[in-house]
């Protein structure tokens, strides 16, 4: 990717250790975080197969016994959430696409973005390292106390995991405050917030959600480190603690953790659909605004993770009344989407096939949200696979659907070489069919009441679980099939102008060069 | 009957009693309503991809405002949620707790067995472990079995106070509608009530440990006069050895004092 070759002015070419190791470069940096996710994805994915294997048939078959099989589940989860989804939506195409979008020639903070990548690394390093200590932390990615306590997680497996965490969000806060900076202060003249493009205004409004909810998961983890090593008792009944409150402070930052983890995916989604129907993007403002409504009561809702935890039940029906109200502004992303495409000019490239892909698996797992934000059924669908049905419908299927939208919407302009477009388009019916395969089965077996986080199962549970590690290999097949069209593309895909998509491709980034100069901008475009 | 999963089976487990009735038929309403619109967004995008692509309309159009639909497409779905929310807020409420029990049973969760413990009856208790594979007889389900089964009466609604001893454990019974954590330091409330005769698996739904995947939970749905013949036989069976009540439990009066305040 040598932006100097495609570009002459004034480019200096820092040397390969300054360039990538010392990087202050937007593009550069962005680069290295979606090469971080995806290295982290092949562990992440390589995790989630041998948990396949393990689930294929009844019986404990690979798995030595269930706190390895937990150590794996939580690393799972965790690597997934904190080093392959956020990393490539928000480090990878934030980095790459909000200065250049806004007009800005980088990020606010080229040093503190530096430092945001690099912290994730070591933060990496001690979760993946977690695993081959002791017996791994073994808790759950949502590392609920008594269990994450050292008589029960022994050794040093999970203060590195809470390390990992407390990096990752370091990381992460930092990252925010430079989205917040650039977009706040360093928008092109004429760039107005109400003119801002939709992406930015997702990673926008992801930002805030970082800001505010990842210091209270840094507080409660923090708790968690001091209950283990330093004799403390925030969360042990027998010296005055509460469990249920380290429960409380996890999901005041997880639920709003999962609207950073799709909200740009939402930005994405809005440009490639936007792009490939020709059209502008149907009721802009309303788009915006639903993102910041989805914000907002991202915040309120938290407690419907917590039905079975013995809250009193006026509280239950507020947050299943305040949680039932997000299906709103969802469902006002999901029609302006169709609204978008109706009446338009659609040419059906892999990036749209993924964004059409995206928004039916998306209501997909949004309809099954609402069933679940129903406290009622919830009662006997807690913690079972219809839980993990739906959050790999919106998260699995969702944002990485988004980020494989992403990746070949942009790769063109990253890399400035076009991908193969049969290829792409065996990669996406390769993923859609696996992950469908995977994880529809899942629904059956949570409404039978199959549990989550077991490594072995009553025998009744044998065919959907068969079924759905068949549909597993088919994905990974698919995930390895990637790699070879993302070689291809390097390799062999054929140079691109600066708009390479046509007349649908409105934003800033098609003004520039593919790939752009190392310098975005020799001058502030103005924005009429 | 037997309330267990079945093979191959895609739908909630079938129904042991009054509040699984209620989620069951609750949940009938909502998944209809769930189908619906997920059909009816890919009826639209299957539409949008076939009348609309390149080939068949070259020119778009660039209406991107719509001033009424965009106020059906957020009023719709709202009155759909009402539609939900007064039945879904009448369940919870169902759920909640029983107004008047016929008896309490006491459940704490171990690293990884159930204590149940019947403070109605003499204060008996026992423990209830997983049968390891080769106990289990014909006939019988893996992973599911245990060698002391919780008997309750038929047609009885059942006080159920959840606890635990180490870590977070969940007492989850699809077939009977039923899922309470059971917390260290906290005691929880929440009824059940077996209107058929039968036997009803569940297992433990809150990680907790090596064995989690191996704590199943047995109940088993008698008649009164069957019921009161295994107390009475529990009784000394289960007859206490010693005083030592986990300090995480409620104590009897506290249940009685707590049961009788909610009255």
């Amino acid at each position: 990717m040598a932006y100097a070759d495609a570009h002459g002015h004034d480019d200096h070419k820092p040397n390969f250790v300054n360039r990538w190791l010392f990087s202050t470069n937007h593009k550069d940096i962005g680069t290295l975080y979606i090469l971080f996710s995806l290295f982290a994805a092949i562990i992440g994915i390589g995790l989630s197969v041998l948990m396949r294997m393990e689930l294929q048939h009844p019986g404990l078959q690979i798995f030595a016994d269930g706190q390895m099989w937990n150590a794996y589940v939580s690393a799972h989860g965790l690597i997934m959430v904190f080093f392959v989804i956020m990393p490539a939506l928000i480090g990878g195409f934030g980095n790459w696409f909000v200065p250049i979008m806004i007009g800005a020639p980088d990020m606010a903070f080229p040093r503190l973005n530096n430092i945001s990548y690099w912290l994730l690394v070591p933060a990496f390093l001690l979760l993946g390292g977690s695993l081959f200590v002791g017996g791994g932390a073994g808790a759950g990615w949502t590392i609920y106390p008594p269990l994450s306590d050292d008589t029960y997680q022994t050794g040093p497996a999970m203060d590195m995991a809470l390390f990992a965490l407390h990096l990752a969000g370091a990381s992460s806060i930092l990252g925010a405050a430079n989205f917040i900076t650039t977009i706040f202060n360093m928008r092109a003249p004429g760039m107005t917030l109400h003119k801002m493009p939709l992406f930015v205004w997702s990673m926008l409004v992801t930002a805030f959600l970082l800001l505010l909810a990842v210091p209270v998961l840094g507080g409660a983890i923090t708790m968690l480190i001091t209950d283990r090593n330093f004799g403390t008792a925030f969360f042990d009944p027998a010296g005055g603690g509460d469990p249920v409150l380290f429960q409380h402070l996890f999901w005041f930052f997880g639920h709003p953790e999962v609207y950073i983890m799709i909200l740009p995916a939402f930005g994405i989604i809005s440009h490639v659909i936007s792009t490939f129907s020709k059209k502008p993007v149907f009721g802009y403002l309303g788009m915006a605004y639903a993102m910041v409504a989805i914000g907002v009561v991202g915040f309120v809702v938290w407690a419907h993770h917590m039905y079975t935890s013995g809250m009193d039940v006026d509280t239950r029906a507020y947050f299943m009344a305040a949680t039932m109200v997000i299906a709103v502004p969802t469902g006002v992303k999901i029609f302006s989407w169709i609204a978008t495409m109706w009446g338009g000019s659609i040419t059906m490239n892999t990036p749209m096939l993924f964004a059409i892909g995206f928004i039916f698996l998306f209501t997909l797992g949004g309809v099954t949200g609402v069933v679940l934000a129903n406290a009622g059924i919830t009662q006997i669908l807690h913690n079972t696979y219809y839980v993990v049905a739906h959050f790999h419908y919106v998260l699995s299927l969702g944002a990485v659907f988004g980020i494989y939208a992403g990746i070949y919407y942009w790769i063109g302009k990253m890399s400035g070489k076009q991908y193969p477009e049969r290829l792409g388009k065996i990669h996406f019916w390769l993923t859609f069919v696996g992950v469908n395969l995977t994880f529809f089965p899942m629904h059956f077996l949570g409404n039978q009441g199959m549990p989550r986080r077991y490594p072995d199962y009553p025998d009744a549970f044998w065919g959907w679980n068969f079924v759905a590690s068949m549909g597993a290999y088919i994905s990974v097949a698919g995930f390895i099939f990637f790699f070879y069209v993302m070689y291809v593309t390097l390799r062999r895909g054929a140079p691109v102008p600066a708009n390479y998509w046509g007349e649908g491709a409105t934003t800033l980034e098609w003004q520039i060069s593919s790939p752009p100069p190392f310098h975005s901008f020799d001058e502030l475009p103005r924005i009429r | 009957m037997v309330g267990a999963p079945q093979p191959w089976a895609m739908g909630l487990q079938s129904s042991g009693g009054p509040i699984k009735d209620a989620i069951s038929s609750f949940n009938e309403l909502v998944f209809w309503l769930m189908a619906g619109i997920t059909v009816f967004v890919a009826a639209l995008l299957a539409w949008c991809m076939w009348r609309y692509s390149a080939a068949r309309n070259p020119v778009p159009s660039q209406n991107s405002h719509n001033t009424p639909l965009e106020i059906a497409w957020t009023v719709i779905p709202v009155l759909i949620l009402l539609v939900i929310a007064i039945p879904s807020f009448r369940l919870i409420y169902y759920q909640d707790r029983a107004r008047d029990a016929d008896l309490t049973i006491n459940v704490t969760g171990h690293q990884w067995y159930w204590n149940y413990r019947f403070p109605d009856h003499g204060n008996f208790a026992f423990d209830s472990r997983p049968l390891q594979d080769d106990e289990i007889r014909p006939g019988q389900f893996r992973n599911l079995e245990v060698d002391e089964p919780l008997l309750i009466p038929v047609g009885r609604t059942i006080r159920v106070m959840t606890g635990a001893a180490d870590v977070i454990h969940s007492f989850f019974m699809p077939s009977l509608g039923v899922q309470r954590y059971g917390i260290p330091g906290r005691t929880l409330e929440t009824w059940m009530r077996a209107d058929r005769v039968g036997t009803f698996y569940g297992q433990c739904n809150q990680i907790c440990g090596v064995n989690h995947w191996f704590m199943p939970i047995v109940i088993k749905a008698v008649p009164q006069a069957e019921f009161d013949a295994w107390v009475e036989s529990a009784r000394t069976r289960f007859a206490r050895v010693d005083d030592n009540t986990p300090a995480v439990a409620a104590s009897d009066n506290d249940t009685i004092h707590m049961a009788a305040t909610r009255q």
